[in-house]
């Protein structure tokens, strides 16, 4: 049901109803959700508009570059007003060149700014991998701590709807197998608002994966969110919803879809345990662990490629740690393993959808759902 | 007298056909210029503008440069200059042999690259800056490094990979940085240093414009080889300086061979500083080998720069007399064209021309050889005699923030863990 409006959506862009429409469903859906007192909502777009607004305001040094964030207010709307309030000179509109600024933003942290570079999508910053690879994550150690890169990568990663494929990659596990990143992928606007803020005072590369679908999607907030020094930390997962029969991981859009499938298991007897991964590097192994010591049952949800993604690498951080503790095989949904077709329905087959979480955590839970094909 | 100065004994241009050849091809360039052949539209108030104003930078020097080549040459450096001047390319020849000799014995390893028969380029540019102006190198940085003012102690540390070297031994020789001599690196990827140090100078300007600090305005130079004026993030880059007017001069050292491609080769136009005004820029070419021209150019280039005038791309044509590294048999170079650039060496052209003017006499050169051996030769020594890194240091500065390692099982931010600066946490 909400998928079907998601999908509407994506493709039909937003009119007044339809997110009338949503703003209700996500208000019965947040009485279900374990949020402190809820006073307001908030898009994750409004939220990272304001986290950037508050840190720009709060620091001379920061600064926004990339393309299109200035007078065309960003090309997701994220940097709206900024150009306006903050002039020319700190949101910086750039050529088309991933490579050039990305690099001049690394020059200018080497120097004592704080750059927020903005990729228009992740795929992009493929052009521009060699920076933040080589001359920002790895900076630190080559000088020894003489010259830090406090910047911060950020922009839209993974599946959006029918852009076909090279538009469509999910850069958690690339990103987040590099020493000296931290990457973060936040889903609501809460993690949106505490991580971006914590990235931006953040004294290390940041990689900051949003998710497209996720901006116009409204959360509950809470009035210790909204406040100008809220802060999330990094590296800390947060269990969205507690259960005691199966851990489900997931990071962006999947927690959203990995609670609607807790919701679905709950009728049937299945009490799920969400994880809110939201720090891809450094991960919480801690409560992954500890969480699965608990229920003693494994499922990881990604949209990326699933050879040596972000869910291999926990389940083999949980056999490694908490073998013991597992009463069936720890199991990983990931996107398919094709580059993302552009028909509709393909799409929907590329990537891991709700009834698929809730097979898995019945397999898991060895309710006799044959194992699916694998696609 | 100067002869081995004077603008028309230059490089041979290996293919270039020169409209005028008995004019230097640093004149060459101007008139090449003038000669621009315009599109067919009629060029606005703007357009000639901004081709005057191409051809200041060449016009000044070449007014420079015909009244040094008349009169004497006490116009080009004071004897203290010049004594600077050797010291510093004696120091960087000595230094590169020294690593040589060292990494045949074992002590030095990996990829190490150097700089023999490009001093000239180094010591013309980085004596002219301050201890806040920036450099950004490649692979081919010790030189760099040395001109800036990092002790020689700590770079052949560095290079031996012991604790007290410039990174405590976490770059190595590709991996020259300096927070307090303002050296940004080192970069062993061709272009990369070119957007970092684009980005040096758009911190310049921003503090200066954005956060009022009135005395901000740094230089930085890039200094970058001819294989790197074909890839991608230097064009980007000479837009973006130009366009913002960024407080940055790109240094191309030319020296015709990249490993073993010639620059010929590999280069549809191989004549670099017409790159320059493609994104209108000043474009200059200078002769490489001969210091004082360098130095010269460079003067210029860097206040501009400093003035707020923005970027300018600077040929420097030169040679390496070793090859692209120690572990490069060098076996495609024409040994005629080696001995034709040794007999140029910019270390005994500065010494004929200071002791040919009167600058000074033999035994002050003498005096200076010595005292650069002892220098180098303790740089080994305090290198032999430093110690290792400890097992602990393979943990640290992989962030500033030491959280960034996470949560142990323990529940605990791993960086509490008091093993894990012992080397010995689980990791």
């Amino acid at each position: 049901m909400l998928g079907i409006v998601r999908g509407r959506i994506a493709r039909g862009g937003v009119n007044a109803s339809s997110l009338q429409k949503i703003r209700n469903q996500s208000l019965i859906y947040a009485s279900s959700r374990s949020y402190s007192s809820a006073s307001k909502e908030m898009t994750v777009r409004d939220a990272l508009n304001s986290a950037l607004d508050e840190e720009m305001s709060a620091d001379p040094k920061v600064f926004v570059m990339g393309e299109e964030v200035g007078e065309y207010q960003g090309a997701y709307k994220i940097s709206k007003g900024l150009l306006e309030k903050y002039g020319p000179e700190r949101v910086v509109d750039t050529p088309i060149t991933e490579a050039g600024f990305a690099g001049i933003g690394v020059g200018a942290a080497y120097h004592g700014l704080r750059p927020v570079v903005e990729f228009m999508t992740f795929n992009f910053s493929m052009q521009a991998i060699d920076h933040i690879i080589n001359s920002a994550a790895k900076s630190n150690y080559m000088s020894a701590g003489q010259i830090s890169v406090p910047i911060v990568f950020r922009g839209p990663n993974g599946a959006a709807a029918g852009v076909g494929a090279q538009h469509s990659q999910c850069y958690a596990a690339w990103f987040g197998a590099c020493p000296g990143l931290k990457v973060l992928a936040p889903y609501s606007s809460e993690d949106a608002r505490g991580l971006l803020k914590a990235a931006i005072r953040d004294p290390d590369p940041v990689v900051f994966l949003e998710n497209e679908l996720l901006y116009g999607e409204s959360f509950p907030i809470s009035a210790e969110v909204l406040d100008s020094s809220f802060c999330l930390p990094i590296g800390k997962a947060k269990i969205e919803r507690e259960g005691k029969d199966v851990t489900i991981t997931a990071f962006s859009k999947m927690v959203g879809y990995a609670l609607k499938a807790a919701e679905i298991l709950a009728k049937e007897g299945i009490s799920a345990e969400v994880i809110n991964l939201r720090s891809i590097r450094p991960l919480d192994r801690s409560t992954i662990n500890a969480s699965v010591r608990k229920t003693n049952r494994l499922i990881t949800v990604e949209e990326g490629f699933p050879q040596h993604g972000v869910g291999a690498e926990i389940c083999a951080c949980v056999v490694e740690e908490s073998f013991e503790y597992l009463d069936a095989p720890v199991e990983r949904i990931a996107g398919a393993d094709v580059p993302m077709p552009y028909a509709a329905n393909l799409e929907r087959m590329a990537v891991p959808q709700i009834e698929d979480i809730v097979r898995a955590a019945k397999r898991a839970c060895y309710r006799s759902v044959p194992m699916a094909a694998t696609a | 007298m100067s002869s081995a100065f004077s603008a028309i004994n230059t490089i041979q241009p290996l293919h270039r056909t020169i409209d005028n050849p008995s004019v230097s091809p640093f004149l060459g360039s101007t008139h090449k210029l003038r000669s621009f052949p315009a599109c067919n539209r009629a060029p606005s108030a703007s357009w000639i503008r901004r081709r005057f104003s191409i051809v200041a930078v060449s016009d000044v020097v070449k007014q420079q440069k015909t009244k040094s080549g008349s009169s004497l040459s006490n116009l080009l450096i004071t004897k203290e200059e010049g004594l600077e001047l050797y010291e510093d390319m004696v120091l960087g020849r000595s230094f590169e042999d020294m690593c040589a000799q060292m990494y045949y014995r074992g002590k030095m390893f990996g990829f190490v690259h150097l700089y023999n028969g490009q001093e000239a380029v180094s010591t013309g540019f980085i004596k002219l800056l301050t201890k806040e102006d920036c450099i950004v190198s490649t692979y081919r940085d010790h030189v760099h490094a040395l001109s800036k003012g990092v002790p020689a102690r700590q770079v052949m540390s560095e290079l031996f990979g012991k604790t007290t070297g410039c990174c405590r031994g976490q770059g190595g020789s590709m991996h020259m940085f300096s927070e307090e001599y303002n050296v940004l690196g080192g970069f062993a990827f061709i272009g990369e240093g070119i957007p970092v140090s684009t980005g040096a100078a758009f911190t310049s300007k921003y503090r200066r414009e954005v956060l009022k600090e009135a005395n901000s305005d740094q230089v930085t130079l890039a200094f970058f080889g001819d294989g790197t004026c074909n890839n991608g993030q230097f064009f980007e880059c000479l837009n973006m300086a130009a366009l913002w007017k960024l407080p940055i001069v790109f240094v191309v050292e030319n020296n015709l061979w990249a490993i073993g491609m010639s620059h010929l080769r590999a280069t549809s136009d191989p004549e670099i500083w017409k790159k320059g005004p493609a994104f209108g820029m000043p474009g200059v070419h200078i002769d490489g080998m001969d210091v004082l021209k360098v130095r010269e150019v460079a003067k210029e280039a860097v206040e501009r720069a400093r003035r707020g005038e923005g970027p300018t791309l600077i040929e420097c044509e030169t040679y390496r007399f070793r090859g692209h590294s120690l572990a490069d048999p060098d076996e495609l170079r024409d040994p005629a064209e080696k001995a034709h650039y040794a007999t140029r060496d910019p270390i005994a052209a500065l010494k004929k021309y200071m002791i040919e003017n009167k600058l000074v006499n033999e035994a002050e050169l003498k005096a200076i050889d010595k005292k650069i051996d002892e220098v180098v030769e303790d740089a080994v020594e305090f290198a032999d005699a430093s110690p290792h890194p400890v097992r602990s240091q393979l943990l640290e500065n992989v962030f500033a923030d030491p959280k960034g390692f996470g949560i142990g099982p323990d529940g605990r931010y791993r960086c509490e863990d008091p093993k894990f600066t012992e080397g010995t946490a689980h990791v």
